[in-house]
């Protein structure tokens, strides 16, 4: 029982980074209809931007996680400017491929800058080099899963009063039901859409810099993006609150895996998931019904 | 500008529909069937590749091009296609029995992907074949007692009877004309696809499902009519593959294979056959191309600087930087990177819709108008609601 | 017997009423038009019949068989063909292609055949095109017929709709408003072409319009529906001076 909660609680942790890279993807969904299968490669640029600023330049840890999140929301808007608003409008293939192709240039330009190697963020989390977890009872947890689920409750908080309570977050939500209409009432959808890239990449960064500690930065490291899909998909991809939920069923369903079932079902866990839900109910647990009109 | 007088309906069922056709095909045999005793064998094995991933990027033209449907999985298929080929020829099976099985084998497991991707379509059919490739990646790597696990499988040469002495080794032009015909085949039996009534189902069903429907097609069948089908030819390119390299393992066919495949055929243009093969040129020459970058290009531009009155010095720094761009690891990433998105960008027909716009400007000339091809923005086309 | 009947349908989204337990049957040979202001259902019991939406409950009845249950894909093969007010063209395709997808439910050829291309399927290709060849000579589309849809303009897409669904040699032919976004001149052409339709090939038809001049001219039997009930039904005139029916109107 206490290996099924200590896996449970690890579970969460990471599913709640797939739950914010989820996010990143279902923002910019549901704005602009552009799935981003970049946002993995976000999240490492996120962490190397904070590297960079921590431990590179030396800057206190939380300035430094400032600075990286402003930097990935400044190159998450010119992403969109960039790449994304030229080719609005074609056909969502063409899109999912820009994207990638963006992905592919990110990775490799993160190579040759910041070269191959792992790298390490030192966080304030860690007390100590042999101390850094909590126990509860005979129950361990390390630190910088406390600090995934806490950080991610944040800005969740963050994010839904931004978008229940601000007057960008309501033009937002209007651009993402009718970009026409939206258009039409004044409303800044170019700005809006780069608004609401910046807040992606951001959110990609945070999910970047929290993973850190726990599987420091590698060009790699963008390739969680993939594992973070099912969890959007599971949420039915529009819907902010289930693709939190849809990470963390994702995390947890993997840890467990990763426990009980034979070496190789870790890997694959998340995808058979993916393909019976897709089977099952192809809109998602929590997807809405749309039909097109003869 | 040609302008054909037609008489006779059969005129509009032609493959070769005039004369000029005759002549640049005709050119492009001679070339084909010469290049083995001409090339370099290096020159000449980069062309079996541009078979085989041309026979990749004709699957996904009926697919994708014809039908609409969207893979990322396709190395999946490629790696069903040369494991079966692998494992069957391990049991003593002759290269004529095992190729097609191979296909028909793959072809089966398209069927079977087609079932639950019948009721997705869009982005969530994209994911669904990443994840089922991904289960295939693992399932190669797992089911040692077939595949030999990560440790990978050694293919042994090509025998077509089995122990008749009749053997096509993988640098030989034997096996050059192998891939050949089989891609002109395949490339014919598509081209008898697109112009009868299967083709023109797979078309309604890319263009507008809910008038295909009210047409009588019936969309089920047809999509896994189209996934069998491609799965098939992309079964066949594996064992190819699986020859040309002699050896397979699951790391060959992750989803950066998958993704060459999708950039073939958007390079090459999604909207016709002709595409697939411009677009397996281009992904199969990127290679040579990054040699080349990194062998002889240094050398020539520190000596082009020279020619402009450069000190010697800075020619051979200047030269040594563009090496080190040339070499740069990941190099290759980042190009393709940027391929698909100038691509995407600035020429989503492709290569061959760049030839298309080119031969139309020669025919017009002097009336070809800019705006011809100028492409409308859209800003509220959604695709939810499909 | 009617060619077609429908037997107390509905279709509720929810707690929508689209259409609410709608009777008429449909006699062989007559043009019968559905009118009704906008969101009376009409277009719904369109998709209805062909198969689009379920049924929430009713029946409905083509030539004594019951239609209720078919998938979509063999309403066509029955008959019954349709066109779309929102014009549902292939776009990337040309005419021909367009008119040939119509000769769907008449394929003979199965996927191997037509793989090899054997004799078998090049005579078949033959006679749809001599089929197709017939439609494009009745609706004058001669000069459009190697021409992608998409560089169409609106008029001529809405002519190859109509095409389309006769080229599928349809007893039952639904127009989902087929004069929409023409002007009076085609309008009239389309006029005359129902006219020729219900003449000349014997095609019954089925109409959902709401230009009253084209509705007086080609319908003989009109029904009107409002908030999905049926208001009224009989000949053009008698339907246009029911008085529930100008109340819908002009919101009595």
């Amino acid at each position: 029982m206490l290996d099924f909660i200590q896996q449970l609680v690890n579970g969460i942790a990471l599913g709640c980074v797939y739950g914010l890279i989820a996010l990143g993807f279902v923002l910019i969904y549901k704005a602009t209809e552009v799935v981003n299968f970049a946002q993995g490669e976000l999240l490492m640029l996120g962490g190397f931007f904070a590297f960079t600023f921590i431990t590179f330049m030396g800057l206190n840890y939380w300035i430094g996680f400032l600075l990286a999140v402003i930097c990935m929301a400044l190159l998450g808007s010119t992403i969109e400017r960039v790449v994304v608003r030229p080719i609005l409008g074609y056909p969502q293939f063409s899109i999912v491929m820009a994207t990638i192709g963006l992905g592919f240039f990110a990775r490799s330009v993160a190579g040759m800058i910041w070269g191959t190697d792992d790298l390490k963020i030192d966080t304030p989390f860690s007390r100590s080099v042999t101390e850094n977890v909590v126990r509860i009872g005979s129950l361990v947890i390390a630190d910088d899963k406390i600090s995934i689920i806490v950080a991610t409750v944040l800005l969740c908080i963050v994010l839904y009063l931004f978008f229940s309570r601000t007057r960008m977050g309501i033009a937002m939500q209007a651009t993402s039901q009718n970009m026409l209409a939206a258009y039409y009432m004044g409303i800044p959808v170019k700005r809006v859409f780069s608004l609401i890239w910046a807040i992606s990449a951001a959110v990609a960064c945070f999910a970047g810099i929290l993973l850190a500690p726990s599987t420091l930065i590698h060009t790699n490291v963008g390739f969680i993006g993939l594992k973070a899909f099912p969890a959007a998909v599971l949420g039915g991809f529009g819907s902010i609150p289930g693709a939190l939920v849809g990470g963390i069923i994702i995390g947890v369903i993997e840890q467990l895996a990763g426990f009980y079932l034979p070496q190789g079902f870790k890997d694959v866990a998340a995808y058979i998931v993916l393909l019976l839900v897709l089977w099952f109910k192809p809109d998602g647990l929590f997807g809405m019904k749309m039909r097109k009109k003869v | 500008m040609r302008f054909i007088f037609k008489t006779d309906y059969n005129q509009d069922l032609r493959l070769l529909k005039h004369s000029g056709y005759w002549w640049s095909y005709g050119v492009l045999a001679a070339f084909l069937i010469l290049a083995p005793f001409g090339l370099d064998n290096y020159l000449v094995s980069q062309l079996v590749f541009v078979f085989i991933y041309a026979l990749v990027g004709v699957s996904l033209t009926i697919l994708t091009g014809f039908t609409g449907q969207v893979s990322l999985g396709h190395a999946a298929f490629l790696a069903i296609g040369a494991y079966t080929a692998g494992f069957l020829q391990s049991l003593g099976v002759p290269f004529i029995i095992y190729f097609p099985a191979a296909a028909i084998v793959t072809g089966l497991v398209g069927m079977l992907v087609a079932i639950p991707a019948l009721r997705l379509s869009g982005i969530y059919l994209v994911i669904a074949t990443i994840a089922f490739a991904f289960i295939i990646e693992e399932v190669a790597a797992r089911w040692e007692a077939v595949t030999h696990g990560n440790e990978g499988m050694r293919v042994r040469t090509l025998d077509v009877f089995g122990g008749n002495g009749v053997t096509l080794p993988r640098d030989e032009p034997g096996f050059y004309f192998l891939c050949l015909g089989i891609l002109v085949l395949m490339v014919i039996l598509a081209l008898n696809l697109a112009r009868s009534p299967t083709g023109r189902a797979f078309m309604a069903i890319r263009d507008s499902e809910t008038a295909a429907k009210s047409m009588g097609v019936n969309l089920a069948l047809y999509k896994v009519k189209s996934f069998t089908i491609s799965a098939a030819i992309t079964g066949m390119a594996g064992v190819l593959f699986a020859h040309k390299l002699s050896f397979i393992s699951p790391e060959m066919f992750t989803l950066l294979l998958s993704l060459e495949f999708i950039m073939v055929i958007i390079i090459g243009g999604i909207i016709g056959l002709h595409g697939a093969v411009l677009g397996a040129i281009f992904i199969v020459m990127i290679d040579p191309f990054l040699t080349l970058l990194k062998d002889d290009v240094p050398g020539l531009v520190s000596s082009i600087a020279l020619l402009f009155g450069a000190a010697q010095e800075t020619a051979a720094s200047i030269g040594a930087a563009v090496g080190n761009v040339g070499s740069a690891p990941g190099m290759k990433g980042a190009l393709y990177g940027l391929i698909i998105i100038f691509f995407i960008i600035f020429e989503p027909y492709g290569l061959y819709g760049r030839w298309l716009k080119v031969k139309l400007y020669f025919q017009l000339f002097p009336l070809y108008k800019k705006a011809t091809f100028k492409r409308q923005k859209t800003y509220v086309k959604s695709e939810r609601n499909r | 017997m009617s060619l077609f009947q429908v037997d107390n349908i509905s279709l509720h989204f929810g707690g929508l009423r689209a259409v609410d337990d709608v009777s008429f049957a449909v006699e062989k040979g007559e043009v019968f038009t559905i009118i009704g202001p906008n969101g009376a259902g009409k277009t719904s019991i369109f998709n209805l019949i062909s198969r689009l939406y379920n049924p929430t409950a009713g029946t409905l009845t083509f030539e004594g068989q019951d239609i209720t249950k078919l998938p979509p894909h063999e309403i066509a093969t029955l008959g019954i063909a349709r066109t779309f007010q929102n014009i549902e063209l292939f776009e990337n395709a040309s005419v021909l292609a367009n008119l040939l997808v119509g000769r769907h439910c008449h394929t003979t050829t199965n996927v191997l055949t037509e793989l090899l291309f054997l004799p078998s399927v090049r005579k078949a290709e033959l006679a749809h095109r001599r089929a197709v060849e017939q439609v494009i000579e009745f609706l004058g589309l001669q000069k459009y017929r190697d021409m992608l849809i998409a560089g169409l303009p609106y008029g001529v897409r809405k002519v190859c709709e109509v095409a389309r669904a006769l080229c599928t040699e349809p007893k039952l032919l639904l127009l989902d408003e087929p004069s929409s976004g023409l002007n009076v001149e085609e309008t009239s052409d389309m006029a005359f072409w129902i006219t020729d339709i219900k003449k000349e090939l014997g095609i019954t038809v089925l109409m959902v319009e709401h230009d009253m001049t084209l509705v007086n001219r080609v319908s003989d039997r009109v029904l009107a529906l409002n908030y999905g009930k049926v208001l009224a039904g009989g000949t053009p005139a008698q339907v246009q001076s029911h008085p529930d029916v100008i109340a819908a109107y002009l919101g009595g």
